[in-house]
């Protein structure tokens, strides 16, 4: 799953510790889910969705490559 | 950059220092008292048991870690390595109990239990995961 939190956070001019201790997770992990190496789980990406005040489908993109589970 | 600890991982790193020094206490005291002083009965048992108390600690120390660390990327590498280190150690050991079967390794473990493997496999987890998830994957 690709993010556009790199963006986001250089939009806010803060570093990665900024927004782990924003998340009250470790740099690693911020580190991780920006380069797309780990997903996060739902109740983290809804606190990334709140710190950016921007809704969770704005910060995480579907990769294109991915089709969406159809029912 | 350095890194900092999260509280789960300090606590377990005091745990571990407490658990290796009483491991050292204990086999040097059991070592000496066997050689010197050897115990009878029940008492014999306790003594030959006592070593493997910290270590049964250190495999306790090692649950906790799961429990207690909130981080959940950092909980998943520890999973990955714990899950890595059991394999590793179970995989040796069958290996090893097979080639003593056939008599193509000497009988006995010289010093060498399930649990030195066991470490072992945490330590290439911990290479594995820095290796598969990058400088993030920091275990």
């Amino acid at each position: 799953m690709k993010n556009r939190l790199k963006v986001l956070r250089a939009e806010n001019n803060w570093s990665q510790q900024d927004l782990a201790d924003r998340l009250e997770v470790s740099r690693q992990s911020v580190n991780a889910i920006e380069t797309g190496r780990y997903d996060p789980s739902l109740p983290l990406a809804f606190r990334i969705s709140g710190i950016f005040a921007l809704p969770i489908e704005a910060i995480f993109l579907c990769d294109p490559g991915q089709p969406l589970p159809v029912r | 950059m350095a890194t900092t600890h999260s509280p789960a991982i300090r606590r377990y790193l005091k745990r571990l220092a407490v658990l290796m020094t009483a491991y050292m206490g204990f086999i040097f005291l059991a070592g000496y008292l066997f050689r010197h002083n050897p115990p009878q009965g029940v008492l014999a048992y306790g003594l030959a048991v006592l070593p493997a108390l910290p270590i049964i600690g250190v495999v306790w120390t090692a649950m906790r870690l799961l429990v207690e660390e909130t981080d959940e990327y950092m909980r998943m590498l520890f999973v990955r390595q714990n899950l890595f280190a059991t394999g590793f150690c179970l995989t040796v050991m069958t290996v090893w109990e097979f080639l003593q079967n056939y008599d193509l390794v000497a009988p006995g473990n010289g010093g060498f239990g399930a649990v030195f493997f066991w470490f072992m496999g945490l330590g290439i987890g911990a290479v594995l995961n820095r290796r598969a998830l990058g400088a993030g994957g920091c275990a």
